[in-house]
């Protein structure tokens, strides 16, 4: 095995275990009842935001592609998962609340993926800060529409409408319009956001490591020689933007069958830069990084809750100064000194097999 | 050897397009034929009138002094540009119309005269790139790490270190290609576009920033390359040795028109190729 190679295992490994590690930490933290209540509450939200980081990091980190419509494509999956699990319940009397979620969840990630490429076709023939203008106006675009938007079942039927008077008489709204997504029953587990955060890293981390993660990094890269090389640019870009999308959309369907009610409002411009805050701040391509620093910042206003109204403020100023700690040159080497000798050990350990 | 062997049993011979290629190439398509190729930028004639036949393993420079249109000559082979005038056949199949991979995968393949690698990826990902089209996989199979991908992985790793070998680059394999000296990357951009399988090989400016040395050795590896992979190449270089010592033919270009053709010393004693070199001699 090349030394490149291991590097990547050992990545890879690391990522793998530190999540595994942390699940396991927290279930043995619930089953103590030594996890404080805010603390669960945030669990899925947690698991929800490290995948939206981590597919959004694909994106803009590995395909190199500002895209921030992000949160437009969580909110087509929360909606659509509400819908899916308000519809087999009601139509079809799904009890099941795990065959419910699941359902749920693949519907939102096809969901998305679809709007996804419809978006993608368009949006990727632009670039750089045309891309990320676009994307924005995607994202308010399926917001908007999300707004005046109404869904209903009766007898096992869906029905659709822009318009509420449209809605037959004896209908169980879904999607009552402003109002958003009535009457969801929470069905969300942590398990569930356990297990969609392993299927995203070993998504993206596959994807990554193969012959069309490197296409899309050779067209972030250098876009002409790619083509010179009979790479399918635009193939690779919309491979990257539609497998964030689905990601996203399941992320978004977790999210949104968390609690009683989905509105557009929480799925706002604002989030999809928020994501791109957790991006950016673990690094970008640095899926690990990405993971970390949704966790963290997902939980950091929940523990600035003791600065009360100070508390978006110091958000904001501990963002700042890790922003800047992280990208110091003078701090980076003093760490990097401080880990050599232990980066040393493990390279001749590995020499040794 | 094989390169001398070469040299001595060829004889340049006219081609229908007053175009000139090797006696051993004649009955072959040629692999590149460019009739009456030309381009403007906004009343501009950046080329004009571009006829040039390359047969199936002709080793051919072009040259000219800066601005003369060469690396437009190039994007235009390549289909960064599309030609206002004329046509270019590969193979004698017309480009027209095609993006920049679909010529690509016609078998064209280039170096460029700014490098242009894949700067933060590994040498070995660089060539792998190069590979894209040749040992194949799909997406499912690379998420799922199904057997095809470890196959495929494998040989694509294989092909890849054969391909380094050319230039000995084999033990830089996994050093990042940005971090590379400069002679390295202009010699791991020849071994990426080699990767393509390519029917001609276009190099611009392969020995930009190489020392004599480096020079000599590329020399010797061009013809190499050539014999090994019985391929076309065509060369833009202002290293008159470079050019003088490995090209059969040479075609040189001056303010977007071809004003000479032929071989080695017939270009060495044109007076218009001189003229447009050096200037004009005073009158009188």
């Amino acid at each position: 095995m090349t030394k490149e190679k291991r590097k990547r295992l050992i990545y890879s490994l690391v990522t793998y275990l530190l999540v595994i590690a942390a699940f396991i930490f927290l279930q043995s933290m619930i089953a103590n009842k030594t996890i404080s209540r805010s603390l669960k509450g945030q669990l899925v939200p947690i698991c929800c935001w490290i995948v939206m980081a981590v597919s959004l990091n694909l994106v803009v980190g590995i395909s190199g592609e500002l895209s921030l419509g992000h949160a437009g494509f969580m909110s087509v999956g929360a909606y659509t998962g509400a819908v899916v699990s308000g519809w087999l319940l009601n139509g079809f009397d799904v009890q099941d609340t795990t065959l419910r979620l699941v359902l749920a969840i693949v519907a939102g990630g096809l969901f998305s993926g679809i709007v996804g490429a419809l978006i993608g076709i368009p949006v990727l023939r632009l670039r750089g800060d045309y891309l990320a203008i676009v994307t924005l106006a995607f994202g308010e675009i399926i917001r908007s529409l999300v707004n005046v938007f109404y869904v209903g079942t009766a007898d096992g039927k869906l029905h659709f409408s822009f318009l509420q008077k449209n809605m037959p008489d004896a209908v169980t709204m879904l999607v009552d319009g402003a109002k958003g997504a009535v009457k969801v029953k929470p069905i969300s587990t942590f398990t569930a956001g356990f297990i969609l955060v392993l299927i995203t890293l070993v998504v993206v981390l596959n994807l990554i490591n193969s012959r069309a993660g490197r296409a899309i990094k050779a067209c972030r890269d250098n876009r002409i020689a790619a083509e010179s090389m009979g790479v399918n640019v635009t193939k690779y870009k919309m491979m990257a933007f539609v497998t964030a999308a689905v990601l996203a959309g399941m992320a978004g369907a977790l999210y949104g069958l968390n609690s009683s009610t989905v509105v557009p409002s929480q799925f706002t411009f604002n989030q999809s830069i928020n994501v791109l805050v957790f991006v950016v701040l673990g690094g970008l391509g640095n899926v690990l990084g990405s993971i970390i620093s949704a966790a963290f910042l997902t939980i950091l206003p929940e523990m600035l809750r003791a600065f009360a109204d100070y508390r978006m403020l110091v958000y904001a100023v501990v963002l700042i100064l890790v922003m800047i700690f992280t990208n110091n040159p003078t701090i980076r080497s003093w760490v990097n000194r401080l880990t050599a000798p232990l980066r040393k050990k493990e390279k001749t350990g590995g020499d040794a097999q | 050897m094989t390169q001398q062997k070469h040299r001595s049993s060829t004889k340049m011979v006219p081609m229908p397009t007053y175009s000139i290629v090797p006696e051993r190439d004649v009955n072959e398509i040629p692999v590149l034929e460019t009739r009456h190729l030309g381009i403007e930028f906004g009343g501009l004639k950046a080329v004009e009138d571009f006829n040039l036949t390359i047969g199936k393993t002709e080793i051919a420079g072009l040259i000219g002094p800066n601005g003369a249109g060469k690396t437009t000559v190039f994007n235009l082979i390549t289909k960064v540009y599309e030609p206002t005038t004329g046509a270019a056949l590969i193979n004698g199949r017309d480009l027209h119309g095609m993006s920049i991979t679909q010529a690509s995968k016609l078998g064209i393949a280039r170096t460029f005269q700014n490098i242009r690698l894949f700067d933060k990826m590994t040498v070995e990902e660089n060539v792998r790139i190069g590979l894209h089209n040749r040992i194949k996989y799909d997406m499912v199979s690379g998420i799922l790490r199904l057997p095809r991908y470890w196959s495929q992985e494998k040989r694509q790793h294989e092909k890849a270190l054969e391909l380094l070998h050319i230039f000995d680059m084999e033990k830089l394999a996994d050093e990042e290609a940005g971090s590379l000296p400069y002679g390295a990357q202009r010699r791991l951009e020849i071994v990426r576009a080699l990767a393509t399988d390519p029917k001609l090989l276009l190099l611009d400016e392969p020995a930009a920033g190489m020392n004599p040395h480096e020079t000599e050795e590329l020399m010797e590896n061009i013809a190499k390359i050539r014999d090994q992979f019985q391929i076309a190449i065509l060369l833009i270089e202002h290293d008159m040795n470079l050019v003088m010592g490995v090209c059969e033919g040479i075609c040189v270009l001056n303010f977007g028109r071809v004003i000479a053709k032929g071989t080695a010393d017939e270009i060495q004693a044109n007076p218009v190729v001189i003229e447009a070199y050096l200037g004009k001699k005073k009158e009188g």
